[in-house]
C-alpha cells in the first residue's frame, strides 16, 4: 500500500457495468515526509474517502476484493483514511 | 530487448520479497473491515548495502515488528493476505519476518 492525498474525483456516466455505483478519486502518492511522489492515478474508493483527505491505497487486483462478488475492473483502491502517521 | 512490464517502468512491485526497514507507524480509524486490528507500518525497502531503494510503502505487520527494525516484506496480495490471516483482504504488502542478520558471500 501507499499513502496518498485525494486531489480530485472522476465522473464517468458510460462505463463498465461492474463499475456502477463506485466512486473514482484521483490520488497523489506521498512520501513519508508528506511530499508528492510519482504520478497521480485514479483509484476506486472502498473506505468512504473524499477530496482533501489523506488515505492509503492498494495496487493490483486486490483493489477489487471489497466489491466481491462483483468483479470490478480496477487496479487501485482506497482502503483506509489516514488519521496520522508517526516516523520513528 | 526484454519486454518492459508496467511494474518495471514504475520501479516498484517488481521484487516480491524484499528487505526493508520499519520507519514509522500509521493510524487509521476509518478503513476497510479486513484491516480491523491490523498494524500498519511504513517501511523503506533497502538495497543489499542497506541504502534506501525506491519509495517507502505501507505494509501490514504479521510478526510484531517495531520501528527501526530490519524486516522481510512481501509485495504480493495473496501472501500479504495470509500474513494478515484473512483471505481476500485488499492488501498488497506485509511484513513477514524480522531479520536478525544478512550475510552476503562473494563480490556484488
Amino acid at each position: 500500500m501507499q499513502i496518498a492525498k485525494v486531489v480530485g474525483d472522476v465522473v464517468a456516466t458510460r462505463k463498465d457495468e461492474n463499475l456502477a455505483g463506485l466512486k473514482l478519486l484521483i490520488l497523489q502518492p506521498l512520501t513519508p515526509a508528506g511530499e508528492a511522489v510519482g504520478r497521480t492515478l485514479v483509484a476506486v474508493d472502498s473506505a468512504g474517502a473524499g477530496v482533501g483527505e489523506t488515505v492509503f491505497f492498494v495496487r493490483g487486483k486486490e483493489a477489487s476484493f471489497p466489491f466481491y462478488p462483483v468483479e470490478a475492473p480496477v487496479d487501485a483502491g482506497i482502503v483506509g483514511i489516514v488519521d496520522h502517521w508517526d516516523l520513528g | 530487448m526484454p519486454a518492459l512490464s508496467v511494474s518495471s517502468i514504475i520501479g516498484i512491485w517488481v521484487d516480491r520479497m524484499q528487505i526493508a526497514r520499519v520507519i514509522g507507524t500509521v493510524v487509521s480509524t476509518q478503513k476497510h473491515a479486513k484491516f480491523h486490528g491490523a498494524k500498519l507500518m511504513l517501511v523503506q525497502p533497502l538495497g543489499i548495502d542497506d541504502a534506501p531503494r525506491g519509495v517507502a510503502l505501507l505494509a501490514v505487520d504479521g510478526v510484531g515488528a517495531g520501528v527501526h527494525e530490519k524486516v522481510l516484506i512481501v509485495l504480493e496480495g495473496r501472501a500479504a493476505g495470509e500474513a494478515l490471516g484473512r483471505k481476500a483482504a485488499p492488501v498488497d504488502a506485509a511484513i513477514i519476518g524480522i531479520i536478525d542478520q544478512v550475510d552476503v558471500h562473494g563480490d556484488l
